[in-house]
């Protein structure tokens, strides 16, 4: 049995990748050094030609990562922080998520895009403390948020071999995570959620860091109340199926979201399950960043913005 | 217009970098004691670039900064407790505590902000030069941005807008020779120079560690911007000391020698420069002097008030739905 750390294991599910399939490459900036945690030792062992260093032109290297999977490859792509994502938002959403399309079929277009150190990060401020993972699923790009180093390993495994454009969020809130690995790693599939806690009179729905508050929560009322905890794992495509079954279970919704509250995934879970006609016993609650959160600097601000265990704890016993 | 400002002096440019150094010095102690939170991009190394640009405008001129901005809004004239205050995330900070080192601004001072993403600086300088030639003034916008900047598609679309509309603008490129890991040689295809050149911007690489020849150098690319000629770029040759960020110390990296470190340090810019007979000492002790009172300053700050945190997201104080219903 050996402690598996969340950076650890998405290094070594890339690593594993690399050595499977000669096809697979990496593009990114300070990725031989390793410096996000994402690539250490990779180029001593593949090469400089396979794990690629590149100048700051991420327009560019993004939209060359599609040219080398038009001709054949499979490139991952690290960016170190959430918001060049904003950068290279048209070489992502407007290129290579419509290739296929608009190709008639005739090409796909897989790359994997990893942000390893999404969402708030103590002291980086406004520019660097998004974690724009609905935005990506607003547009379609298949988009991945694991939140154990089991599910981050199995997710990019399957990301890499995906035909399609793939964008994985590593939560900067769970990199640290370090967890017991028992059985052999395996790739997770892209579309399923998990059950990390089962409960009879509330669902909570919960992605990357916020599954570990959600469980905390779970523990401190379980005397009260019994809480499903329901990790989606991929916020696109969603796993209405397991969201379902586990509503029909308990009746009760609570989604806790680190995206901001206006069109995030919040709002469209509690959409799809209202639109459904799921039959809920209470009114479903969100717990989310507010409308257009710019995170200010100063920590305790920082905070006031974002999911809180008390916030979750009010919105289920209010769900109750 | 406003009057042009006496030259300063080499005392006044050593007092600057003095100022620099050690507010850099002060904050890395302040961010290994947990007063400020994140870290920072130390300026140390570089301060003959920051106060030699610095020393050649105008107090209506403007700047664009960057990630490692503390140097340049020094030496724009920030008062360095409002500046220590901002990045210990204090009410009485530059930005309220809002910003934090990477979005330190001071509008009064024509700082703009500095910014958190590499290359975002230039296309907004000349947004502000534009704006100054359409207003009838003739200020000088000056932008900093380092060797890594060079290689994002936004800073050439704004070489080119800048010489195509005669931009007042100034474009600095602070090359220290590495972009984080990346040394500069395996980042930028032709040479610094040729990149401006290619858009007809006169162009001159400087000895970034001497704030005369910045501040001369810097003297006629203003002169030039204007009287409406244009944009200038300067390259200067410089060196950072320390760590591309204060995390570098808790991670293993290997990118430069201890002998390329310590030949640059050989060449500090504090010790090239002559502060005249006698003055060093007492310049010293002064900076010494500012510093403490800044770091009472700061330190005895408040911290903003979490219910406080949606405020100055919009201007017209639109309060945006909460996180959860209340
Ligand atoms: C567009 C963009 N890409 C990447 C980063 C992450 N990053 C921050 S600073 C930096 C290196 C910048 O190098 P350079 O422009 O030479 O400035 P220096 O740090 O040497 O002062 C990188 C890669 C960023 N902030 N913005
Ligand atoms: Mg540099």
């Amino acid at each position: 049995m050996t402690k598996l750390s969340y950076a650890k294991a998405l290094n070594r599910a890339l690593a594993d990748e690399l050595a499977r399939d000669p096809a697979v490459c990496v593009f990114g900036e300070d990725v031989g050094a390793g410096l996000s945690g994402l690539t250490p030792g990779l180029q001593a062992r593949f090469g400089a030609h396979r794990v690629v260093d590149t100048p700051l032109s991420e327009q560019a290297f993004t939209s060359m990562a599609l040219g080398a999977a038009l001709a054949g490859l499979r490139p991952v792509v690290e960016f170190q922080i959430p918001s060049l994502l904003f950068l290279v938002f048209e070489q992502i959403a407007n290129q290579a998520h419509k290739t296929s399309l608009m190709t008639g079929g005739q090409s796909a277009a897989p790359v994997t895009y990893v942000v390893p150190g999404s969402g708030s990060r103590d002291g980086w401020a406004g520019q660097h403390s998004d974690h724009p993972y609905s935005l990506f699923a607003h547009v379609g790009v298949k988009t991945l948020l694991p939140a154990t180093p089991a599910d981050a390993y199995g997710l990019l495994v399957s990301a890499i071999r995906d035909p399609d454009p793939v964008v994985l969020f590593a939560p900067a809130g769970a990199l640290g995570v370090r967890e017991d690995v028992t059985t052999e790693l395996v790739p997770v599939p892209i579309g399923s959620a998990r059950i990390h806690r089962p409960g009879e009179d509330v669902t909570v729905v919960a992605a990357g860091h916020l599954v570990y508050d959600a469980l905390a929560v779970a523990e401190e009322l379980a005397s009260e109340i019994s809480v499903e905890v329901l990790d989606p794992r991929t916020v696109y495509p969603f796993d209405w199926a397991a969201l379902s079954a586990s509503i029909a279970r308990t009746g009760r919704l609570v989604v806790v979201d680190d995206s901001n509250r206006m069109c995030g995934l919040g709002a469209e879970v509690i959409a799809a399950v209202v639109e459904r006609g799921t039959p809920l016993r209470t009114a479903p609650r969100r717990v989310t960043r507010p409308d257009g959160a710019v995170l200010p600097f100063a920590l305790g601000l920082d905070r006031a913005l974002q999911p809180s265990r008390e916030q979750l704890r009010q919105a289920v016993r209010a769900a109750m | 217009m406003s009057a042009p400002t006496a030259s300063p002096g080499p005392a006044e440019l050593y007092r600057g970098m003095r100022l620099i150094r050690v507010f850099e010095e002060t904050a890395l102690c302040l961010v290994k004691s947990g007063e400020i939170v994140g870290g920072i991009h130390p300026y140390i190394g570089q301060e003959a670039v920051a106060v030699g640009v610095c020393a050649a405008l105008r107090a209506d001129d403007q700047l664009t900064s960057t990630h490692r901005g503390h140097g340049h809004v020094l030496a724009k004239g920030a008062d360095p407790g409002r500046m220590l205050a901002e990045l210990a995330g204090r009410e009485n900070g530059l930005n309220r505590g809002r910003g934090g080192s990477m979005h330190a601004a001071d509008l009064s001072l024509g700082v703009l902000g500095a910014n958190g993403i590499v290359g975002a600086g230039a296309p907004i300088a000349a947004g502000a030069a534009w704006a100054a030639v359409r207003q009838g003034l003739d200020r000088v916008v000056a932008t900093f941005f380092g060797d890594g900047a060079l290689n994002q598609g936004v800073l050439l679309e704004s070489l080119n807008l800048a010489a195509l509309w005669r931009l007042p603008v100034l474009f600095v490129c602070e090359n220290n020779g590495y972009a984080t890991t990346l040394p500069v040689e395996a980042g930028v295809a032709g040479s610094v120079l040729g990149r401006a050149a290619a858009f007809g911007i006169p162009a001159e690489a400087v000895d970034g560690m001497d704030v005369e020849a910045v501040r001369t150098a810097t003297e006629r690319a203003v002169a030039r911007a204007r009287s409406g000629a244009g944009p200038s770029f300067l390259e200067c040759r410089t060196y950072r000391f320390e760590g591309h960020h204060t995390m570098e110390r808790r991670v293993r990296v290997n990118y430069r020698t201890a002998e390329e470190v310590e030949s640059w340090r050989r060449r500090d810019p504090l010790e090239r420069c002559d502060p005249g007979a006698g003055q060093r000492a007492a310049i010293d002790r002064e900076i010494d002097q500012l510093m403490a009172e800044a770091v009472e300053f700061a330190l005895s700050g408040a911290h903003p008030d979490p219910a406080g945190a949606l405020d100055h997201l919009y201007a017209d104080g639109l309060r945006p739905r909460a996180g959860v219903l209340t």
